[in-house]
């Protein structure tokens, strides 16, 4: 799908034209620079790969350097390839906002907030013990029973435990595009959005 | 933060509405929908707080209506505020007044502000 990549800037509220407050999110998306385009003859597939946000020259290896220079263009921190675009875009080409509409739905992919270490109950919703009394003492949110005993001898693959939560990939779907400001390179979409402040996001239609 | 600011001012115009903050005495015009008409009713009270930043920004009033307190909360950049009239302005100590909720009648008074 044709896309484009961001990084979230914030959340805020705005009103709607029946006076509604609206939860959105704010995201900073493009201008994006086409550095490479996937062909069906040399690569087998058919892509386009895009650069967002300005690197430092001396921060950019040599190797990608080259690779920039190649799209005549700035080095970029994010590079991401997208399906879907028009098979007239070339090299070099800027992709703006302008590929979103208003009142539109699109996807939004992120990464989550790392959460660290944690319980079954915040990493797969369990309900815990339920009670305080009845001989419950300090397991009110214990994972409880993972499996049978003699028989099958062993706790099956996949069982949900506690663990490393958060920092995936995740993408949202039927995200409603509220605003676009193409002269400050802005998307306002409803609701939430993966990630922490400043973290990049790609998004896709 | 500060380009949140910067777009939060360009995605709504900003409404003219008197400076006030906790202990003051408002009256709000609040515009209210019913079917297809619209009218507008006053809220008169005690400002308890400000709260928030930018278009999120809220502020509670507070009113005795018969002997039951009645706490509203407005959002500041609210569509449906048609206007705010600031009546006394009170000298408090503290940017939240919650303790008026403890107190009633005549310890429930606040100081008017000498200007």
């Amino acid at each position: 799908m044709p896309g484009i990549i961001g990084k979230k800037i914030g959340m805020t509220s705005i009103y709607s034209a029946e006076g509604k407050s609206l939860p959105c999110t704010i995201i900073e998306a493009g201008p994006c620079v086409v550095t490479q385009v996937r062909t069906k003859e040399k690569d087998g597939y058919e892509a386009v790969q895009l650069a967002f946000d300005e690197r430092k020259e001396k921060n950019t290896p040599s190797a990608m350097k080259g690779h920039f220079k190649k799209a005549g263009t700035s080095p970029k921190k994010k590079l991401v390839e997208f399906k879907g675009f028009p098979e007239t875009i070339k090299l070099g080409d800027t992709v703006t906002v302008d590929v979103f509409k208003e009142n539109e739905w699109i996807e939004v992919i992120g990464i989550s907030k790392g959460m660290g270490f944690q319980g079954v109950i915040k990493r797969h919703g369990f309900s815990g013990v339920g009670g305080e009394t009845h001989g419950q003492h300090d397991r009110l949110r214990a994972p409880g029973s993972v499996g049978a005993s003699s028989f099958p001898s062993r706790v099956f693959k996949g069982m949900r435990m506690a663990g490393r939560t958060g920092g995936d990939r995740v993408k949202i779907q039927n995200i409603t595009v509220l605003k676009i400001l193409p002269e400050k390179n802005i998307i306002v979409v409803k609701g939430s959005v993966p990630g922490a402040n400043n973290s990049y996001l790609i998004l896709e239609k | 933060m500060d380009k949140i600011k910067e777009i939060e001012s360009l995605l709504s115009e900003k409404k003219k509405l008197p400076a006030f903050k906790a202990g003051d005495t408002i009256t709000v015009s609040y515009k209210i929908k019913e079917g297809a008409k619209e009218r507008i009713q006053q809220f008169q009270g005690t400002v308890l707080q400000r709260k928030g930043t930018g278009l999120s920004a809220t502020f509670t009033v507070r009113k005795i209506s018969g002997n039951v307190g009645v706490e509203r909360i407005f959002p500041l950049n609210s569509p449906f505020i048609d206007e705010i009239e600031v009546n006394k302005r009170g000298k408090v100590r503290r940017a939240k007044i919650f303790y008026l909720r403890e107190l009633k009648g005549k310890s429930a008074r606040i100081k008017e502000e000498n200007i």
